[in-house]
């Protein structure tokens, strides 16, 4: 009978420490990270690589999902505006869901599909086929030379991304606007302006920073710390893009009520 | 044992009091198994020693806590009469400079060609210029039996065998003045593996490094090392002439050294 009850209380006491204890471990990882990049040698082609591959080989997924978005935006706001007849506001509504909300996510999870994943794996094949001991061996840092690069490089090109993003997704809706739904070029683009605030583009860039980081951090570390050889490394690639995403969207709340709360 | 570590010596004259690398009651556990229990060894400069052992009998575990990459829970390590354990990161890197490593399945980088491979420790301590590392890459490849024109493919482009030479070039490149082998002939051919085993031992002679080896492989043994030592159960349980495995009158040794099935390692097997 005591059993019956203390069992499940024994599951969940573990859980929860094994909660404790990953969370305490990807902390001093960041922290770990962080400090390599302060701290010389710094490997700056290896940080350019990292960047080429987020920043420009994501570029023509992040654009596209952009687009859509944007045009997606234009219909759906038409369609539910028009009921209000509020059809004029449609400009200002998918240039600020775009820049404050949609573009950061949306860019977000496609680059924490390709790039988180793409991190976890590599370096999770390094771990399981001892490169990552090679390098200690070969006088080396691992956090310096796998994880710091990468971290670095996320942060600057996704806000980089998200301002493509912005623009493509602003065009998308555009589009539509102007060649299915009626609108003016001029009035639109007006519109979209004039309801343009800085506020709404910085804290989207600030937003895909954060998210940057996450995503990185997330794949390197689920790579950095897989075993158990090709299982572990696939189940270190699901795990990376699973809890990055998860975390987007939980610190998308977090920023956004730290940004625009009253 | 530590005397009989320090005996037959390859390369002469090198040998001091103080021996190179000196392992005292090292342990470690990985949660309830414990796969180190109170490893004592010496090595005297210069000598090669072979680690023998079962799967499992913690053969690697005992490199990676010298190399660093594994902490041990209790022991010391000293390597030229120095604590390991008690240095600063700064001396541990600068001890690790002096260190080569071959690992048992090359652990070459994939993203790099070979060339900066081999060149990686040199270039990683600045000693080269990436301009100059080609050459020296090349210098280095020779020296393992290989075209400098390999210097340009990727790991994924070489054979087993080819790998383990760039392995070994990688791992001498430094010049070291000690060196690991992890089972150097694991997965290679009989020739491939005697190929193997000649260059690590022309490559340790020309250096006048120490090498420690771990190996399965009976025949790899006897050609590359001075001094072999038996682990068992987390102990060393044997040390003796690399040349006298097979008949040295231990039965532990005996059996293993002949692949024999019946004695006194018994194989936990379910049936």
């Amino acid at each position: 009978m005591a059993a019956l009850i203390l069992d499940p209380l024994a599951a969940l006491g573990r859980a929860t420490l094994a909660a404790c204890r990953t969370i305490g471990d990807v902390t001093l990882f960041a922290l770990e990270a962080v400090s390599h990049l302060v701290r010389p040698p710094f490997y700056g082609r290896l940080f350019w690589r990292a960047f080429v591959e987020i920043a420009w080989f994501s570029l023509p997924v992040v654009a596209l999902t952009a687009v859509f978005t944007g045009m997606v935006l234009a219909l759906q706001s038409y369609t539910g505006f028009a009921r209000f007849n509020a059809q004029s506001t449609i400009a200002s509504v998918v240039v600020i869901s775009l820049t404050r909300e949609l573009g950061p996510v949306l860019a977000a999870l496609m680059v924490a599909g390709r790039i988180g994943a793409s991190f976890a794996a590599e370096i999770g094949t390094m771990r399981v086929t001892d490169q990552i001991d090679a390098l200690t061996t070969l006088s080396t840092n691992p956090m310096k030379y796998l994880v710091a690069p990468r971290l670095l490089a996320a942060v600057i090109a996704l806000p980089l991304l998200v301002l493509v993003a912005d623009v493509l997704g602003v065009m998308g809706g555009w589009l539509i606007g102007t060649y299915k739904l009626g609108f003016v070029s001029a009035a639109y683009l007006k519109s979209t302006f004039d309801y343009l605030e800085a506020d709404d583009v910085i804290s989207g860039l600030v937003k895909a920073a954060v998210f940057g980081f996450v995503i990185a951090l997330m794949g390197t570390w689920c790579g950095y710390r897989s075993k158990g050889g090709a299982q572990g490394v696939g189940g270190a690639t699901t795990t990376a893009v699973v809890t990055s995403s998860i975390l987007i969207l939980a610190l998308d709340y977090v920023l956004t009520e730290a940004f625009f709360a009253q | 044992m530590s005397d009989m570590l320090q005996q037959a010596p390859r390369a002469a004259g090198t040998a001091s009091a103080v021996p190179k690398i000196r392992l005292r009651g090292l342990r470690k556990a990985f949660g309830a198994k414990q796969v180190l229990d109170g490893v004592d060894a010496d090595v005297a400069a210069g000598h090669s020693l072979v680690i023998l052992g079962g799967s499992g009998s913690g053969k690697s575990v005992t490199i990676k806590c010298i190399l660093g990459l594994v902490q041990p829970d209790e022991g010391s390590i000293e390597v030229d009469g120095r604590d390991v354990l008690a240095m600063s990161r700064r001396e541990r890197e600068a001890l690790g400079d002096r260190i080569g490593m071959l690992f048992q399945n090359g652990a070459l980088f994939d993203s790099l060609p070979v060339w900066e491979n081999v060149c990686f420790k040199l270039l990683a301590q600045k000693r080269i210029t990436r301009a100059k590392a080609r050459d020296k890459a090349a210098e280095v490849l020779a020296q393992v039996g290989l075209a400098g024109s390999v210097g340009d493919l990727s790991p994924a482009e070489l054979s087993g065998g080819m790998q383990k030479r760039v392995a070994l070039a990688r791992a001498i490149a430094a010049q070291p003045d000690i060196i690991f082998f992890d089972e150097p002939t694991t997965g290679l051919d009989p020739i491939m593996g005697a190929v193997i085993d000649g260059l690590i031992v022309d490559c340790v002679k020309r250096l006048g490094a120490t090498a420690v080896s771990i190996t399965h492989d009976m025949a790899s043994a006897r050609r590359i090392g001075d001094t072999a030592a038996m682990l068992h159960k987390g102990r060393i349980v044997w040390t003796g002439p690399a040349g006298a495995l097979g008949h040295t009158g231990n039965a532990l040794v005996d059996q293993f050294a002949n692949g024999e099935r019946e004695g006194p390692i018994q194989m936990e097997l379910r049936r």
